[in-house]
């Protein structure tokens, strides 16, 4: 018989209404120095870091949930900035970029028995892509239906865009758009919609600290015609640096949501203005009606990442403050900040760092539950 | 009324939080945090943390929930919109009651869980998800009663007894106490029970503990004897009867009128506890408020003022009479809880704001996906256009559904909803079904069917592709074969068959032999791939000893043009163990094509290849 007697009083309901996360697991990375980027693969089996101590590690995830390390090497000369994998339809594909100006392809080789025994595999240079003459900021493939093609940004104020026509040979890659932006890059962005009503599009950041320039995000439109990528729009509103930018994914929508991290969190919705077909195919990029959705400064200074989840339901920001924060819209599309992840001020040393999932369920429901009750009534 | 605000909660992350940067990724059901600094030199602690929420611990249990509710779901979809309203309403009240049962499963089974664990964890989540899922519970059923039940006046108050009732459990633990001790009468909680039934209008038992006080107290008898007459007699509403809703009233007028009678008659007043209960029973509101903590809940008292002040009420004059009740309930000094505010937006029919505030409130998309679905079947929800043209109980299916999909087992489930999300379910399952991770070829070969079913061309091509690119990378050829067939994908097919004959040629024979000989049709997809075939078919006859059949495949292969050059001098050097069979030498001769000299055989073999340059 179910005790029905327990109707939830005040203090309870409260806490229900916090999204409650907690910390299931912590994995001892084993980086010599800061990490700079994790990135999971598409399925999300498997995760890469890459770190200032110039490597990049492989990890698989097992049905346990665990995860091992089955590849650590040295990829560049300099910090390792961001590495990415590619959509796993071209393979076991990852890309790297770094301090010492180049970007390269790796591909995981399928190693000898006594290898994947050990749960080790290897993988290889393909290509080091060397025609950046500055830090490589950052490094993205492009949508999997525009084939296997790899984007690179740099200090230098250039995006470049490379391709691999022969997906069966990673070594054979042809650069095919080089397109300088006259301001220093630092994030890149693929509009990830295939749909043929939206032709291939990217956006970039610029964290140049120069307030003359104005706009410090261009979006760039490919052109049928033209074979070129052409300016389709700068954000004149956005003049503060830039550090990452990201598109949301399409979700049958006719408008693009962007993101932005730069001194505050910022999106905007881009909507086609439809025009006449005929006159936009040769007049040049799609008009974009420029619309800002939510600005969020709570980060208080400056915000480095945004990163939408896959079903672009969330997005997550990090900033300044030390924390992450997850914003989402309700139906009637008003933003709100519904989670915050914050150090603690007590990291972990141990190598084999696993606090039981237990005792950090009780501290951070605690936890959270304190400020759920405070946020109450230091709000009223 | 005010949108709920609520501040979000924040989750510790064992690192440093002076001078650092918080590092993340989004992952299929997680988020990743690690320190980091942006643009900064600066070593680092070098952990990575995996962030989930809560509902991972207990989803064990929750899953029972989801998988019953997706069933009670796609049958709700199926209801036809042709039946009589009458038969659909019986069957929505009767759906909804499906959906509180499995919720008080879910519920009974985590209070399970949560009394085996260690008395420690006091304010542990499972204790936490067991006192949400109660607030769904009761909100639900209030939706029921209010909104897809629709009671009129008469049979409405009679349901919101049952609402109560159900939820006011401790009332009955009290009352076994009181029984099972040696003097119930004389239990110092006897009287509390008393009260308490007849605060949720449950007389029979009230008068059953009654006659217990009253053989103690035989002096009394006659005053026992009345309050037993006065709770007898009190009518209750009987939707079955032939009494209709007015003769209902004046009866009850008349009841109330002589209970009032007793009071001014001090019928009751030596008596204190009898005075109380004779005072409840004509409705005076300041002896119902002293009775606050038996009450407990503001809606406990409405319901109780209903039943012994205005029992017809009628449901467009429920709002009236919930407003002033919380008013008075509640203490001035308290603001009203998320729970009062939907409670409350439910007794004034406003169905949006309690599901707009069941949406903010509770951490929870089942709940409010769920109930706005069914609501919407009852045809009670206006459309609101929503911002991007789809409307709410899609935007909720579609939240809850999302949320399943990252779930290893459950994401099956969600396809039903994204199916029945005529707006947008198709893309978001395009979107999301392509991030299954296809660990086995059992799982794959789910997914694909699923795809199949849909016309989704896309992602078929893509699961197979990948499934393709994974077969090739570990050397597995057939299995690579088979999946590139399936993608219809007729480059890689190439490649591989490709990769079949250079095998041929390293090791002198095929492998898969298998596939490749069962083919059939799927063969034509590739120029390459059907050399292949044909080929090996080319050497099964010269196996079997068939050469003619061999000679004359081996002379088709030649003129289709379908041989990789690279296979030509293997081709010729086939030929010639043919051209000692006689009967081969002897066929040739007849069916060799107009470029062939009769005559000398080798060379016009040679001639034949040279003209295919």
């Amino acid at each position: 018989m179910c005790r029905t007697d327990r109707v939830p009083t005040a203090g309870i309901l409260w806490l229900a209404l916090v999204v409650i996360m907690f910390v299931a697991r912590s994995i001892a990375a084993d980086h010599k120095d800061l990490i700079h980027d994790v990135s999971y693969d598409f399925h999300g089996r498997r995760m890469a870091t890459c770190s200032s101590d110039q490597s990049v590690k492989v990890w698989d995830r097992s049905e346990n949930g665990e995860w091992h390390c089955t590849a650590s090497w040295k990829t560049h000369s300099g910090s390792v900035w961001r590495v990415t994998w590619a959509h796993p339809e071209f393979g076991q594909v990852l890309a790297s970029c770094s301090f010492d100006r180049t970007a390269a392809v790796w591909e995981e080789i399928v190693g000898e028995s006594n290898d994947k025994q050990r749960g080790l595999s290897h993988w290889i240079k393909r290509t080091t892509l060397v025609d950046s003459r500055t830090s490589v900021t950052d490094v993205k493939f492009a949508p999997k239906h525009m084939g296997l093609m790899l984007t690179t940004c740099s200090a230098d104020g250039v995006v470049r865009i490379y391709e691999a026509p022969d997906v069966m040979n990673l070594s054979q890659w042809s650069l095919q758009h080089e397109i300088s932006c006259k301001l220093s890059c630092s994030c890149i962005s693929w509009n990830p919609s295939s749909s043929r009503a939206h032709p291939p599009m990217f956006a970039v950041g610029s964290d140049d600290s120069n307030v003359t320039y104005g706009g410090k995000v261009q979006i760039y439109e490919y052109n049928e015609n033209t074979r070129k990528y052409a300016k389709a729009e700068t954000l004149m509103t956005v003049t503060d640096a830039v550090h990452d930018i990201a598109f949301a994914p399409n979700l049958g929508r006719s408008f693009h949501v962007l993101a932005i991290a730069t001194k505050d969190v910022r999106i905007f919705k881009l909507v086609p203005m439809r025009s006449d077909r005929k006159e936009s195919t040769s007049t040049g990029p799609t008009k974009l009606e420029v619309q800002i959705v939510a600005q969020f400064d709570n980060h208080n200074s400056q915000v480095w990442r945004v990163s939408w989840n896959i079903t672009s339901t969330l997005l997550a920001s990090s900033g300044d403050d030390g924390c992450v924060r997850l914003w989402k819209a309700n139906y009637m599309d008003n933003w709100k900040c519904t989670g915050i992840l914050k150090g603690d001020g007590s990291p972990l040393t141990s190598s084999s760092g696993q606090p039981t999932a237990m005792s950090t369920i009780v501290g951070s429901s605690v936890q959270t539950s304190q400020n759920a009750l405070n946020g109450m009534s230091a709000g009223r | 009324m005010e949108e709920l605000d609520v501040e979000p909660a924040i989750t510790n992350i064992p690192a440093a939080s002076d001078g650092k940067h918080l590092g993340f990724a989004w992952g299929p059901g997680d988020i990743l945090a690690y320190e980091t600094l942006y643009m900064a030199p600066g070593s680092g602690c070098s952990f990575i943390h995996e962030v989930r929420k809560d509902e991972d611990i207990y989803s064990p249990i929750l899953r029972k929930l989801f998988n019953e509710s997706h069933h009670i779901f796609v049958g709700l979809q199926t209801i036809r919109e042709d039946l009589p309203s009458k038969n659909k309403k019986t069957q929505f009240v009767s759906i909804s009651k499906n959906y509180r049962s499995v919720i008080r499963a879910c519920m009974e089974e985590l209070q399970q869980v949560a009394e085996t664990l260690h008395p420690y964890m006091k304010t542990s989540v499972l204790v936490l998800q067991v006192s949400i899922l109660l607030a769904i519970e009761l909100i639900w059923n209030l939706c029921e009663v209010l909104f897809i039940d629709a009671a009129p006046a008469g049979p409405l108050l009679l349901h919101l007894l049952d609402w109560v009732r159900l939820h006011k459990g401790d009332v009955d633990e009290k009352a076994r106490e009181v029984l099972q001790s040696e003097s119930p009468a004389e239990h110092h909680d006897y009287w509390d029970v008393v009260v308490s039934y007849v605060l949720q209008g449950r007389f029979e038992e009230a008068r059953q503990m009654l006659v217990k006080q009253a053989t103690l107290q035989p002096a009394a008898r006659n005053m026992y004897k009345l309050m037993d007459t006065l709770l007898s007699k009190m009518p209750f509403y009987n939707p079955g009867g032939t009494q209709t809703l007015t003769e209902f009233d004046v009866k009850w007028r008349h009841w109330h009128e002589e209970v009032d009678r007793c009071l001014q008659d001090n019928s009751f007043a030596s008596n204190q506890h009898l005075e109380i209960i004779c005072k409840i029973l004509v409705g005076d509101e300041d002896t119902l408020l002293e009775h606050k903590e038996l009450l407990s809940t503001w809606y406990h008292f409405l319901v109780t003022r209903l039943l012994f002040c205005h029992p017809t009420v009628k449901p467009t004059e429920l709002h009236y009479y919930a407003q002033s009740c919380m008013t008075m309930f509640l203490d001035l000094r308290s603001v009203p809880e998320p729970l009062d505010s939907i409670l409350l937006a439910a007794f004034e029919f406003d169905i949006h704001q309690v599901i707009k505030d069941c949406s903010i409130a509770l951490n929870n998309w089942w709940f409010v996906a769920h109930l706005t679905d069914l609501l919407d079947h009852c045809k009670l929800l206006q459309s609101h256009n929503l911002h991007f043209g789809s409307n709410l109980r899609e935007f909720l299916l579609l939240e809850y559904a999302s949320g399943l999909f990252t779930h290893h087992s459950l994401w099956q489930l969600a396809v039903d909803y994204f199916d029945n999300c005529p707006e947008f379910g198709h893309v978001y399952l395009e979107l999301q079904i392509e991030r299954v991770p296809l660990d086995t070829e059992r799982k794959a070969l789910k997914v694909l069917r699923i795809c199949e079913q849909r016309q989704m061309s896309e992602q078929v091509r893509s699961i197979c592709k990948i499934m393709a690119m994974r077969a090739l990378r570990n050397n597995r050829l057939g299995s690579a074969l088979s999946w590139s067939i399936r993608a219809k994908d007729a480059a890689f097919a190439t490649l591989i068959s490709e990769r079949f004959l250079q095998d041929y040629c390293a090791r002198g024979t095929f492998s898969d032999l298998d596939l490749i000989d069962n083919l059939g049709p799927a063969m034509l997809l590739s120029d390459r791939l059907t050399f292949l075939v044909k080929y090996r078919e080319f050497h099964k006859l010269y196996e079997e000893n068939r050469f003619s059949e061999a000679a004359k495949l081996l002379l088709s292969l030649i003129t289709a043009k379908i041989a990789p050059r690279s296979f030509w001098m293997t081709l010729l050097t086939d030929a010639l163990p043919l051209l000692e069979q006689k009967e081969v030498s002897h066929n040739l001769f007849v069916f060799s094509s107009d470029k062939l000299i009769v005559k000398r055989l080798p060379f016009s073999l040679f001639t034949s290849l040279c003209s295919q340059n």
